[in-house]
C-alpha cells in the first residue's frame, strides 16, 4: 500500500479505452514521472489523479484513502499547469493565496505562508505585480508557489517546463530537482522530455498507447528496458538495434553481425541463458556510449570487444564526439571522447561494451530476460 | 501612428493627400448635416422654420423647444413632454441591459467551460433565435404577458427585451469565453473555487471588453426598440412610442423646433453609452494569464 495508489485504472472515452489498467504505488517523498509521447495516456492519468477528469475504472487513493469521486479541491493535492494558468485579474500574491483563500484559511496564516514559500522560490519581491508583468521563468515560479502554499499531499506537474527555452528549461529543472531534496514532497511528474524523467526521477513510468511499458528507476529503464519501446525512446541518441543470428563459440553464445564490407563479426553475449537461442534471430541493443574508442571504454568492464568497421560519418558536438558507422545495414552511432581521433572513410577500431548490450526478442519486441 | 502609414500604407504624394482628406472632409460634412438641422432648428422659433431657410442659423435663440419637448408638449391626449417616457425607458433599459447581459456571460461560461452533451445544439438553437422577426413573436408573447400578468407594464417589457437580447448576448460571451483558457478554470477548481466563484472571480473580471460590446448592443436595441414598446407598453410606454406621438400628432400646429428637441433627447442616451463605454472596447485585459 502506497502513499498514491493507483490500482488497475482504467479510463474509456464511450467504447474507446484509452488507458488500461494502469497499476502505480507511489511512497511518501518520491517523484515519478510519467513519460510517454503525445498521446499515451500520460496527462490523462494525471487529470485523473486531480479528479479533473473521471476514473472509468479501477480506484485511485491517496494516503490510503480512495478520491474517486472527490472533488479536486478535496483531494489535497496541488497541481502546476503547462500554461502556468495563472489568474490575470490577480498580482501574485493573490494568485498564491487564491487557494488557501477559498479553503477558508484565515489571513494572518495566509500571509505567513505566502512569505514563506515566496522566499523560498526568491519571488518575494514579485508579489504586487500582475502575472502580465512578469518573465516566462518568474511565472513558472508563481504556479510553483502556488502549489507549495497549500502543503498539498501530492504535487502534480503538467508539463511545466515545456514552455521555457532551452537555458531556463535547464536551470529551472535543477531548481525543481534542489526543491524536492529539501521539501521530500511526494510529486507526479508528466513530460515527454526522456532527460527530464531520468534527471528528476526517483521513479519513471514509461507510457504507449495507454499502456504502462516499464516502470522502475532511471538506472533500471536505461540499462535494462523492458521492450523495444522503452530502449528506444529512452536516451539520446536512441539506443542503436541491429537484427542478428545467436551462435555458440566455444560454448558462449555470440551474436553474428555483418560489418560495412560483408564480413561477419562476432560480438559475445554476457548472458549465458541466451544459449537457448541459439540459431535463432534477435535484435541486438547497443547505447552509444556503449561503443568507444578503446582508449575510452569502460575499465571496469569484463567484455571490451573490437570491432574494426568503417566509419561513415563524425559529428563533433563539442562534449563528445559522434560516430556512425553501419552494421547489418543499419547505421550505428558511437558516443566518442571529444578528442578521438576518427577521420571518415577511415577502418577505425570501435570497442563495444558487450556488457551493456541487450537483445530482444523480434517476435514480441520483450527484452530477453538475463 | 504616421509614423508607421509611412512605410507600411502606400505612399502618397503630398496633393492625393490633400484630396483624400478634402474627400474626407466632405462626407464628414455630409453625415453631419442632419445634425445640424435638428440642433439648429431645435433653437429657433417656430416662425423662422415655417417662414425661412431650414439651414440659417436662428436670429433669436430660444430654449422654449426644448422646454416644451421636455415637459409640455402634448403626447397623445396628455400634456406631459416626454419626461415621463423617458423615465420608463431608463426604467426599463436599464434592467434589461443588465439582466441580459449578467445571463448571457452566465450561458456564455456554461456553455464553454462546463460543456454538457447537447450544448452545441442548445447554443445552437439559442443562436436562431437572433434572427427571428420580432413581427412572428408578437402574438405569442402578448399571451405570455398577459397570462404573466406583465402586460402593458415597465417589467413587461424589459421581460420582452430579456428574452429577446439572450441570443446575441450568449453568442457574444460563448465566443469570448472560447479563447479563455481552460486551464484556469482548472487550476481554480482544484484552489477549491465553486462554480459561481469562478465565474465571479476569474471570468467576469477579464470580461470587460466583451461586457462593453454587449451592453453598447443592447442598450442601443432596446433604447431604440419602438415595435415592442408600442405593442407591450400600455400605459409605460418608452420614448421611442412617445417621441411618435409628438411628431405624428395630426392635430393642431406642427411644432418642427419642439420635434426637432424631442428626437435630439430620444438619441442623448445612446450617443452617451457610445462616447464612455466605446473607450473600454479595446483594452487587452487578458494579457498574462498565460505564455502567450
Amino acid at each position: 500500500m502506497g502513499f498514491l495508489d493507483i490500482s488497475n485504472v482504467t479510463k474509456s472515452y464511450g467504447a474507446v479505452e484509452v488507458l488500461h489498467r494502469v497499476d502505480i504505488a507511489v511512497d511518501e517523498g518520491e517523484f515519478l514521472v510519467l513519460v510517454g509521447p503525445s498521446g499515451c495516456g500520460k496527462s490523462t492519468l494525471l487529470n485523473m489523479i486531480a479528479g479533473l477528469e473521471a476514473i472509468s475504472g479501477g480506484d485511485i487513493s491517496i494516503k490510503g484513502r480512495v478520491v474517486n469521486g472527490v472533488h479536486p479541491s478535496k483531494r489535497n493535492i496541488a497541481m502546476v499547469f503547462q500554461s502556468y494558468a495563472l489568474y490575470p485579474n490577480m498580482t501574485v500574491g493573490q494568485n498564491m493565496t487564491f487557494g488557501l483563500e477559498m479553503h477558508g484559511v484565515p489571513k494572518p496564516e495566509r500571509e505567513r505562508a505566502l512569505a514563506d514559500v515566496s522566499k523560498l522560490l526568491q519571488i518575494d519581491h514579485l508579489l504586487d505585480r500582475k502575472p502580465g508583468q512578469l518573465s516566462g521563468g518568474q511565472r513558472q515560479r508563481v504556479a510553483m508557489g502556488r502549489a507549495l502554499v497549500r502543503k498539498p499531499d501530492v504535487f502534480l506537474f503538467d508539463e511545466p517546463l515545456s514552455n521555457l527555452d532551452a537555458k531556463l528549461r535547464v536551470d529551472m529543472r535543477t531548481e525543481i530537482k534542489k526543491l524536492h531534496q529539501k521539501l521530500r514532497t511526494t510529486i507526479v511528474y508528466v513530460t515527454h522530455d526522456q532527460i527530464e524523467a531520468m534527471t528528476l526521477s526517483t521513479r519513471i513510468a514509461v507510457m504507449n498507447k495507454g499502456h504502462i511499458q516499464q516502470l522502475g528507476t532511471p538506472k533500471e529503464i536505461y540499462d535494462t528496458p523492458a521492450n523495444l519501446f522503452v530502449a528506444t525512446f529512452m536516451g539520446s541518441p536512441a539506443m542503436n538495434i541491429v537484427p542478428a543470428r545467436v551462435v555458440l563459440r566455444a560454448g558462449v553464445p555470440h551474436a553474428r553481425v555483418t560489418d560495412a564490407d560483408g564480413a561477419e563479426t562476432f560480438l559475445p553475449f554476457s548472458q549465458p541463458n541466451l544459449t537457448a537461442w541459439e540459431g535463432r534471430e534477435i535484435l541486438l541493443g547497443i547505447r552509444p556510449e556503449a561503443i568507444t574508442d578503446p582508449e575510452g571504454a569502460d575499465r571496469a568492464s569484463e567484455n571490451i570487444v573490437a570491432l574494426p568497421n568503417r566509419v561513415t560519418v563524425t559529428e563533433p558536438a563539442g562534449s563528445d564526439t559522434f560516430v556512425t558507422m553501419t552494421l547489418s545495414g543499419r547505421d550505428i552511432v558511437a558516443r566518442m571522447r571529444a578528442d578521438a581521433s576518427v577521420a571518415e572513410g577511415q577502418v577505425f577500431d570501435f570497442a563495444v561494451n558487450m556488457e551493456k548490450a541487450v537483445a530482444f526478442d523480434p517476435a514480441t519486441e520483450e527484452r530477453i530476460a538475463r | 501612428m504616421a509614423a508607421v502609414t509611412q512605410d507600411t500604407a502606400i505612399s502618397t504624394g503630398r496633393i492625393t493627400r490633400v484630396f483624400l482628406y478634402l474627400v474626407l472632409l466632405l462626407f464628414a460634412l455630409f453625415y453631419l448635416l442632419p445634425l445640424y438641422v435638428m440642433g439648429v432648428n431645435s433653437v429657433k422659433p417656430l416662425a423662422e422654420i415655417t417662414g425661412g431657410n431650414m439651414m440659417a442659423l436662428p436670429q433669436v435663440w430660444t430654449l422654449d423647444p426644448w422646454r416644451s419637448a421636455w415637459s409640455t408638449a402634448q403626447i397623445g391626449i396628455e400634456p406631459t413632454g416626454l419626461k415621463p417616457y423617458f423615465l420608463n425607458s431608463i426604467l426599463m433599459v436599464v434592467p434589461a441591459v443588465a439582466i441580459s447581459t449578467i445571463v448571457g456571460a452566465l450561458n456564455g461560461y456554461v456553455l464553454t467551460k462546463w460543456r454538457f452533451r447537447g450544448d452545441t445544439w442548445v447554443f445552437g438553437l439559442m443562436l436562431f433565435s437572433c434572427f427571428i422577426p420580432f413581427q412572428i413573436v408578437l402574438i405569442p408573447m402578448a399571451v405570455v404577458l398577459g397570462k404573466l400578468g406583465l402586460a402593458g407594464s415597465v417589467p413587461g417589457l424589459v421581460l420582452v427585451h430579456v428574452v429577446y437580447g439572450l441570443g446575441f448576448t450568449t453568442l457574444y460571451f460563448r465566443n469570448y469565453y472560447a479563447a479563455f483558457p481552460t486551464e484556469l478554470v482548472r487550476a481554480a477548481q482544484i484552489d477549491g473555487a465553486g462554480f459561481f466563484r469562478i465565474f465571479w472571480r476569474i471570468l467576469l473580471p477579464v470580461s470587460g471588453p466583451i461586457a462593453v460590446v454587449s451592453v453598447i448592443w443592447q442598450f442601443t436595441n432596446i433604447w431604440n426598440d419602438f415595435l415592442f414598446g408600442a405593442s407591450f407598453g400600455g400605459t409605460s410606454q418608452p420614448m421611442t412610442v412617445a417621441l411618435n406621438n409628438l411628431v405624428q400628432s395630426s392635430t393642431g400646429v406642427k411644432e418642427y423646433n419642439v420635434h426637432f428637441a424631442g428626437a435630439i433627447l430620444a438619441a442623448i442616451p445612446t450617443l452617451f453609452v457610445y462616447i464612455v463605454a466605446g473607450r473600454y472596447f479595446v483594452r487587452g485585459l487578458m494579457a498574462g494569464s498565460v505564455k502567450g
